[in-house]
């Protein structure tokens, strides 16, 4: 039974990893779940230079999901190379870094540190709601995406997959940018833009007013984007949107992603993404199927 | 410190102790062997479309029964179901979270506020100490008659039906307290005002701090707080409430 995927090139021993910024660089999980035992970590976004992030409150359940507006707190690149890259090659995983900015040379900062470090490969975080600049003012505009592509691309020694916003239009715009400019592979979605109201203090709960709904509540729309993506591009896709146990996981290796990240499900589960590599094996038993590659995108 | 665990605990006991206030016993013999007052547990609900598990003081540990005390108010649906639970009902907790206080001190003063008034009481139990106890309440009082066992209690009501009227820094005045180490946990204006008044003493001052969280094991980021300090791990002058407190010294954070 092969569980293995190839993103541009790089083998993934399974298809699961984890959606940045619900799994720091693993530190703080590696108390639960044995880091070797997924296809990737992918950590929290790092910027060029330490980020504070948002005022509290930062984050605020919501029916079946959550809102958060971290806004990208972040140690900075030096310390994410010094001390969260070696921490992660103790362990048999790939390494996703996924990269912040707040202008395009910011970007290309971040980019030129890790491109001589020993990670895999590169997410490039242009989709963020909770940060005014950056974020996700590149991702909405085909224009910005392909041009940011175009430019990471040139200095990137690492493949490089592109994050897109769901909070768009049409996504297969974007996501064709992204093709045109260079990308490897994108990550999709992230989180939608919401709202909560505090009806008795009569004023937004969250301190940023507005967040990043995830979750469970988030997944049908997710999957649509990720196979409206996966029939519109060539490049391999990373699928993530309220992934909490293997069905859900399969559902969008299905829609056409090569691989899934799972996000929200670590804050109620820590043990999620284990248990969901360990569902999709069993997935696989029960159907016979002797290749993961066979399900990707198989509903047409 | 010991990993948190998530486990299935029994519920032995769930009361209604005052108005939307409930003092529930929990058996989990591994948590309570491990729990320190000052911790707290993540409480599961049972209802899937509420996902974020609801962070709850650990109010008294009970080491022999292997079981945990947690008294909570009903703050929203997530409690609102916790209240209907009832003997050898299940739930789903994660803990011991957080570093819990720092027994130190010869003359202690413990300060609770409401709902920060829970975990005081394990403190109490567990510091040798003397002990002058301080309980900060809106109107009606609880657990202030458990308290008598282990200090002198002192009470404040915003409304004077009980105690010194006012708030808590009014009934430390009020009665002439002094001590060389404060204990305390309560709303954030509460824990302001204990932090100004520690330092003008050039008294020591414990604080267990709250803010919403989602992951409660250090890694969402969520409940931050003001550090003085760049720390080691955020390197932004970022504590986070549920890994690095949620007990604080009042000067390493600011309010």
């Amino acid at each position: 039974m092969n569980t293995s995927v190839t993103i541009a090139g790089i083998e993934f021993k399974n298809p699961v990893t984890t959606a940045s910024g619900t799994f720091g660089s693993g530190m703080e999980y590696s108390e639960y779940v044995d880091l070797s035992k997924l296809g990737a970590v992918t950590t929290k976004g790092v910027s060029s230079v330490p980020w504070p992030g948002n005022p509290t409150p930062r984050v605020a359940e919501t029916y079946g999901g959550m809102l958060n507006a971290i806004g990208l707190q972040n140690p900075g690149v030096d310390v994410f190379i010094k001390r969260d890259i070696p921490f992660l090659r103790k362990y048999d995983t790939k390494i996703i870094v996924n990269v912040v900015g707040k202008t395009t040379e910011e970007y290309c900062e971040v980019v030129e540190r890790l491109s001589d470090c020993d990670v895999d490969l590169l997410e490039i975080n242009i989709s963020c709601p909770n940060v005014k600049e950056g974020g996700i003012a590149f991702g909405q505009d085909p224009k910005c995406v392909e041009a940011i592509t175009h430019e990471l691309k040139k200095r990137a020694k690492q493949p490089i997959i592109m994050k897109l916003s769901p909070n768009v239009t049409d996504i297969t715009e974007t996501a064709k940018a992204a093709q045109a400019g260079g990308a490897d592979a994108l990550s999709l979605i992230n989180t939608l833009t919401g709202m909560k109201i505090d009806i008795h203090r009569r004023s937004f709960l969250l301190a940023n007013r507005t967040g990043g709904l995830s979750g469970p509540a988030v997944k049908p729309i997710a999957v649509r984007m990720v196979y409206q993506v996966a029939n519109a591009v060539k490049l391999p896709i990373i699928g993530m949107g309220g992934i909490a146990n293997a069905e859900d996981a399969l559902e969008f290796i299905m829609a056409g992603a090569s691989m899934i990240a799972v996000g929200t499900a670590n804050f109620v589960n820590p043990t999620a993404t284990t248990q969901i590599v360990e569902g999709i094996e069993a997935y696989m038993k029960k159907y016979q199927v002797e290749d993961i590659n066979e399900l990707i995108g198989c509903v047409k | 410190m010991s990993v948190a665990l998530k486990k299935e605990a029994v519920v032995c006991e769930n009361l209604r102790i005052a108005t939307d206030i409930y003092s529930m016993w929990i058996k989990e013999p591994e948590m309570a062997s491990t729990a320190k007052p000052g911790q707290f547990i993540s409480m599961y609900c049972s209802d899937g479309s509420r996902l974020l598990p609801r962070p709850i003081s650990i109010c008294e540990i009970n080491k022999k029964q292997g079981a945990l005390r947690l008294v909570y108010r009903i703050a929203g649906k997530g409690t609102e179901e916790f209240s209907m639970l009832q003997a050898s009902d299940r739930i789903t907790v994660m803990g011991p979270l957080g570093n819990g206080f720092t027994l130190e001190g010869k003359k202690a003063l413990l300060i609770g506020g409401g709902i920060g008034i829970p975990p005081m009481l394990e403190l109490a139990k567990q510091l040798s100490c003397e002990k002058q106890i301080v309980l900060g309440y809106r109107d009606v009082t609880f657990l202030d008659k458990e308290f008598e066992t282990y200090g002198s209690v002192y009470i404040s009501t915003e409304d004077g039906s009980k105690g010194t009227k006012g708030n808590v820094l009014d009934a430390i005045r009020t009665n002439g307290l002094h001590a060389d180490i404060i204990y305390a946990c309560g709303p954030t204006p509460m824990l302001k005002g204990i932090k100004g008044y520690a330092a003008e003493q050039g008294i020591k001052a414990q604080l267990s701090l709250e803010e919403r969280m989602a992951c409660g094991i250090g890694a969402c980021l969520g409940c931050v707080c003001k550090s003085k300090e760049v720390d080691h791990h955020s390197n932004v002058n970022n504590k986070r409430i549920c890994k690095d407190g949620p007990v604080f010294y009042a000067e390493e954070v600011e309010l």
